[in-house]
């Protein structure tokens, strides 16, 4: 609760930050922006409601049991492999991701496993590409970023396993 | 949209059947109270992009995040999308502005990758809590260098994928 609270001060913080800047530009920059950022808002909040809403539902029929079965510790890179297209298919938001990891990890996942599970899933869970990603970016960067991001989730299960940490 | 609209029309239906109506509800008044939670969020974001559009002077961003700002311009990226605030409502429409105002597709990337993975928004509010610290501090570790590796990565794939049309001689190419 009080971080959440800190990330809201700090978020803020920023935006009057920037604004006041803005304001220190011009009255018509200030308003243009503040019409711009509100233009965004108005755009984007279907999506997200749709996004919200619906990963809680999406969530609920996916058998976690599935994902978590494939993460143990023995799978070696077949179970990093399994993990990084586990973690590109997981649906819903934040919780949803961090849940199954906890859960493979309680269950019994190995933590490099679980490692290449949570960073594939934070760098191109497909469902984030579509909702969050391609409205606010170019489709050419989006499809660009997720390609090159591919090798990562490989290499931090490597270092977690060279490091034998956590 | 429409195919995400319809996975959780269908997704919906099949928790209806298994847990009625109950589970239906409860489902919807979580994730309502969590879409009321971020609104105010999601506009913090939309305008922090707008100001950073408007206020960032175009010629420093593109020689400091350009295509040829080197290594510094990877760490200065990653740094940006580690101390950035917010969820992917602030990043994407901050890291679109920066697109828009001169960083290439390397910079750009380190940035999002960075803010993906180092951030602390998402670590604090999500990980912390539902992972514990031991997984998400080592978790974190290891990721720091990612975001600068991937955003070089991708620099070096872009510039081959997409030869640079002006004639600007790029770094690494004086013999």
């Amino acid at each position: 609760m009080s971080a959440a609270l800190l990330i809201d001060i700090i978020l803020w913080g920023s935006v009057a930050g920037v604004g006041y800047i803005a304001w220190l530009r011009g009255p018509s920059v200030l308003k243009a922006s503040l019409r711009e950022g509100s233009v965004d808002f108005i755009r984007i909040v279907p999506r997200i409601a749709l996004g919200v809403i619906g990963s809680g539902y999406i969530a609920a029929v996916i058998p976690q049991e599935v994902i978590t079965g494939w993460l143990g510790p023995d799978s070696g890179w077949l179970g990093v492999a399994t993990a990084v297209v586990a973690g590109a298919a997981t649906p819903g938001g934040p919780v949803v991701g961090f849940s199954i990891g906890a859960v493979a990890l309680k269950a019994g996942g190995g933590p490099p496993q679980v490692i290449a599970y949570v960073v594939a899933w934070a760098l191109f869970a497909f469902q984030r590409l579509l909702l969050w990603e391609i409205p606010f970016m170019p489709a050419r960067f989006v499809w660009f970023r997720a390609a090159v991001s591919v090798p990562f989730p490989f290499l931090a299960a490597a270092i977690a396993m060279a490091i034998g940490k956590p | 949209m429409i195919a995400i609209g319809v996975l959780v029309a269908v997704s919906a239906t099949l928790v209806w059947r298994r847990d009625g109506l109950p589970g239906v509800l409860e489902i919807l008044t979580h994730d309502l109270s969590l879409f009321g939670g971020i609104m105010p969020r999601v506009l913090a974001g939309c305008l922090l992009g707008a100001f950073i559009s408007e206020i960032l002077p175009h010629d420093k961003v593109s020689r400091s995040l350009g295509p040829s700002s080197g290594l510094k311009g990877l760490l200065i990226g990653a740094a940006f999308g580690a101390i950035l605030p917010g969820g992917p409502f602030t990043a994407y429409p901050v890291a679109s502005a920066l697109l828009a105002v001169g960083a290439d597709f390397g910079a750009t990337i380190a940035m999002v990758v960075s803010w993906t993975l180092v951030g602390y928004g998402r670590a604090v509010a999500w990980e912390l809590p539902i992972m514990g610290t031991d997984f998400t501090l080592w978790r974190i570790i290891i990721s720091l260098p990612l975001p600068v590796l991937a955003g070089a990565l991708g620099r070096f794939v872009y510039v081959r994928m997409y030869p640079a049309k002006d004639g600007t001689k790029r770094e690494g190419e004086s013999e």
